[in-house]
Order: structure tokens, then sequence, then C-alpha cells
């Protein structure tokens, strides 16, 4: 059974249908990739998977239970993290905050775990979302910048701390709206490890992004979108020659 | 002996501190929603109203002991606040702020118009029967209200509320439910507002609706703003400097309210984030102990 399952997922805006009756399955454990034109749809499929627009038509279901419309909270809770395509870190607070933020539904305690601090079980819960949060940034290797405001790190870093956030909810699958955007080679190489490695941790990775060196190079799977619709689906080598997407790509007659 | 204390110091002299005491109150309380969960209220000065008529009308009717009373009045805003609190806080911004700024009017004109708030001729407020002396209680409930505020700010419950406050989108991606979250701040927020009422009412002697209108809730807004919007610290402090600056600045007469006008004005512009904003005091206060570098070798522990 696969992790998460589109059916015939569609969203209109007024007259635009933004995505278009599209099927798709992330298999567990695998790193699958969305590629496609400006405009094609992509992270609206994400806002989709992730509850922030419900789809009009079509099914969304992840684990076999159909989480279409619920509310992103709850999406979130039962094991779906993501970065967002424009970074939305809470730029004010720490590094270490923001990933302790991103750990929310690892805890418990509320308003009475805050005014009843002392309780040796508080005190446990906030030492292991501290350790889970830790643990997170390392793995994106930012734990030396914990206690640095997250608007003073490189635009890199933060597209990783993005990564170590969503990493916090411990989800089964990570979404990644356009991770390398804006790096440079070398940041977009050591990217490449850290997801990889993410993976190898039982995590997920369903990915958009553009760069394509980055995609082939990390992806198992690929799936195109253009005009909301997806016109390709398969292994990577497969997808780059297939004449439907070059012609999305490059126009007719490209090839 | 504590009221020899209290009695030795010159009346005058405690009541301002009393004044500042149940402004810090009132300045906490609002933090709460505004400072750290970025929902601005104008109409926080209902909330007060609230607790003060909910207080006076408890030890007149019902003479309970004045802690109960204290706790009652705090408890019975709060439940207000988050029944209004659950259809309004769906708005944002200048929307919620409008809304809040309607239910404070609609409360004043409620109280006004009530027989057992005993309508504009406002109710007189016996000092109930208490162990301790009035001021001594007063310093109590700012000590336990710096506490609960510092511990919610460094909390699960305080880092989902500025989560919010910072942006909801990445918010709700983490699982954090919004709507629950605003309308328990809202109602922690109102528990403090109603508190201070109560205080208020029972200090004074006297209440009336008026008392608490659209500038009352302006008065603690100024007071956060000062001090700068999140801060415990800043709160504090703004609540201390608005309320007693009319007293200190007395002697300027007709002209004080102008210079206490000014006094904002040249803040605002050239401290934007009020005096204490954007100050981590847990921070500095470790890292001078040397706390907290030593978390930052983790990534090479982690190599």
């Amino acid at each position: 059974m696969a992790l998460l399952k589109l059916d015939k997922a569609t969203i209109r805006f007024g007259g635009l249908v933004a995505v278009n009756g599209v099927n798709l399955e992330v298999e567990e454990g695998e790193i699958l990739a969305l590629i496609g034109p400006n405009g094609a749809g992509k992270s609206t499929i994400f806002n989709l998977i992730t509850g922030i627009y419900a789809p009009t038509e079509g099914k969304i279901s992840f684990k076999g239970t159909n989480i279409s419309g619920r509310p992103p909270y709850v999406i979130a809770g039962s094991g779906i993290g993501r970065t967002f395509q424009n970074i939305r870190l809470f730029s004010q607070q720490t590094v270490l905050d923001n990933v302790l933020i991103g750990a929310h539904t690892r805890g418990n305690w509320n308003l009475s775990g805050a005014l009843l601090k002392f309780l040796p079980a508080v005190r446990r819960e906030e030492g292991r979302l501290l350790e889970l949060a830790i643990h997170c940034l390392s793995k994106v290797d930012l734990a030396h910048r914990a206690f640095d405001l997250a608007c003073n790190l490189s635009y890199g870093e933060q597209r990783r701390l993005e990564i170590a956030r969503a990493l916090a909810i411990e989800p089964a699958l990570l979404l990644l709206d356009e991770p390398a955007a804006g790096m440079n080679p070398q940041e977009k190489q050591t990217l490449l490890t850290m997801v990889k490695n993410i993976r190898e941790a039982g995590v997920t990775v369903f990915l958009v992004e553009h760069d394509m060196k980055f995609v082939m190079g990390l992806s198992d799977r690929i799936a195109v979108l253009d005009y909301g619709v997806k016109i390709a689906d398969g292994r990577p080598e497969e997808v780059r020659s297939n004449p439907a997407v070059i012609e999305a790509y490059l126009g007719k007659g490209a090839h | 002996m504590l009221n020899n204390l209290v009695n030795s110091i010159d009346p005058y002299l405690l009541q301002i501190l009393v004044n500042i005491g149940i402004g810090i109150i009132l300045a906490l309380g609002l933090n709460i929603i505004t400072g750290l969960t970025g929902q601005l209220s104008l109409g926080h000065a209902a909330f007060m109203s609230v607790g003060a008529f909910t207080g006076a009308l408890l030890t007149i009717k019902l003479g309970l002991p004045f802690y109960l009373t204290i706790l009652l009045s705090g408890s019975i805003t709060a439940v207000v606040a988050a029944l209004i609190g659950w259809p309004i806080l769906r708005l944002s911004g200048d929307y919620l702020a409008i809304c809040t700024l309607g239910f404070a009017e609609i409360v004043k004109v409620v109280f006004l118009n009530l027989d057992i708030t005993n309508k504009a001729l406002g109710l007189t407020v016996p000092l109930p029967p208490s162990f301790l002396p009035m001021p001594i209680i007063v310093l109590i409930v700012v000590v336990l209200a710096i506490i609960a505020s510092a511990f919610i700010q460094n909390s699960r419950f305080g880092r989902a509320l500025m989560a919010i406050r910072d942006d909801e989108i990445a918010a709700e991606s983490m699982g954090i439910n919004i709507a629950r979250y605003k309308v328990q701040s809202f109602a922690v927020s109102a528990f403090l507002a109603g508190i201070g009422g109560c205080l208020y009412g029972h200090f004074l002697g006297y209440i009336n609706p008026s008392d608490f209108g659209f500038l009352k809730s302006i008065d603690m807004l100024s007071m956060i703003v000062l001090g700068g919007l999140g801060s415990v610290p800043g709160a504090v402090f703004g609540a201390s400097i608005l309320s007693a600056a009319p007293e200190f600045l007395r002697f300027m007469s007709q002209y004080r309210m102008l210079v206490y006008g000014a006094l904002l004005v040249f803040l605002m512009v050239f401290r934007p984030n009020g005096l204490l904003g954007g100050v981590n005091f847990t921070d500095l206060v470790l890292r001078k102990l040397g706390v907290k570098p030593h978390l930052a070798t983790h990534k090479q522990e982690g190599q």
C-alpha cells in the first residue's frame, strides 16, 4: 500500500483548474520528485496534501486514511512535515526555538504544563523535546547555530533550518518545496547528502524542485506536472527521454 | 506586623504603588494575547470591568472570602473571554481589533443599564475582611502573575502562541491548533484582566461602568508597547512608568498629559520595539553564567 495516495485530486480557483485529476502514489521509503514548469501546480499539490487547501474533487489518503479536507494541524500531527517555497521561518526567534515549535506535536503538556513547569513530568518532556530538536538540528548541520536568531542565518542555512523544523514532527512523509532554491553548487551537494541520509533514517521524501541535476541525482522516481495535469511518472532516465516532458519544458519541435 | 509595615508607608505613595501593581497585572494579561499571540485587543478594559463588577457583587451579595473572590472574578472573566473569543478570534489584525472594541462598548452599555450593577450610579465596594492588607495582596498577585507569564513564555504552550504570532500558516503546518490556542490565550489574558479589575474595584472602593472605557484599554496597550511587546520585564516596566507618570508629572499641572503624550511619541520614534523589546533576559543571564555556549559544542560531539 502506498504511503500517500492522490486519487483524481482536483482543485479549482474560480475558473482556473490548478490541479486537474492527478493520480499519484508515494511509496514508503522512496524519494519522489515532482517537477514541471512554473505555475504547473506543484506547490498547490503540496498545499492540498498538507490541508492548506481542500480538494474540490478527488481524494487524498495517507497511511490508508482519507485526509482530504482535514485541517493542516491534524494532517501535520498524523505525520506529514513540510517546508515552504518562500521560507516561512519564525525569523525573530532562535534557531532552537524554531525546531522546538516543530516538535510541538511530540509533546502533550499545555497551559497546565506551563504553569507547573517545575513538575518532573513536565521537565522530562521539555528535556525530551530539547533533545529531539538538537538531534534534528545536527542532521542538517545547524546545531552550532542553535542560539542565533533564524533571520541571521544565510539563505541556504534557513532552507536547512526549515528541514530540521519539519523533521522535528518526526514525520513519516517529508514534503520539501524547492529545497535547493538559492543555494550554491556546494550547498546543493551537501543538501543532497542530507536528504539521502534522512531517507536512510526511514523518512519518505517527496520534493518539488527546479534544479534538474539535483533532482536526477537524488530521486528514485520523478513525476511531471504541466498545467495541473500529470504528464509523466517514472524513473529519472525514463522521464528525461519522455517526449511529452521535453515538449512541456522546451516547446513543440524541440526534440 | 505586615499591617504595621503597610501603615508606616506614606498613604499617597502607597496608593501609587498599588496602582502600579494593578497596572502590572493588567499589562501582563494583555501581553499574553497581544504581545505573545500577536492578536490586537482593544477591548481589554471590558474584561477588567467584568472582573471588577463580578468581584464587587461577590463581596456585596455573598460576602465571600477575598482570595476566593479574586480567583472567581478571574475565572468568570476567563469564561466570558472564551465564549467571546470563540467566534471573534477567527478574525485577525484590524478586524479583530475593531471587534474587541465593539465588545467593550457593549459591556459598558450593558453594565450601565443593568439593575444589578446599579446602572450609571455604579457600585460602592466594601473592603472584605481579609488576613492580609490590600497592598500586600496586590504584591502577591503581581509576583504570581510575573512568574506565570515567564513560565508561559518558556513553555510548549508559549512557543505555540509565539509561532501563531509570527506565522499562522507555518504554525498550523507544525501541528498547532491555532483556533484552540488563540482562545486559550485570550482566556488566560482575560483571567489576569479580571483579577486586575477585581483588585482595582476593591482598592478604590467604588466602580462605575464608565471607568472602563476605550481609554482604559488604550492605557494598557500603551504600557506593553512602551515596555516592548511580548516582553515580561517590558510589561512590568511599561506599566510601572505609565501608572506612575501621571502622578510624578503632577507638578506640571495642566501640561502633564501633554508631556505624557510627547513621551510616548518620542519613544515610538526612537525605540519602536519598546524600551525592553527584543531583549532576552534569560538568555543574557545564561550567557553570563556560561550555560549556553556549551550546547553549541553539540555539533562537534555529534560528528
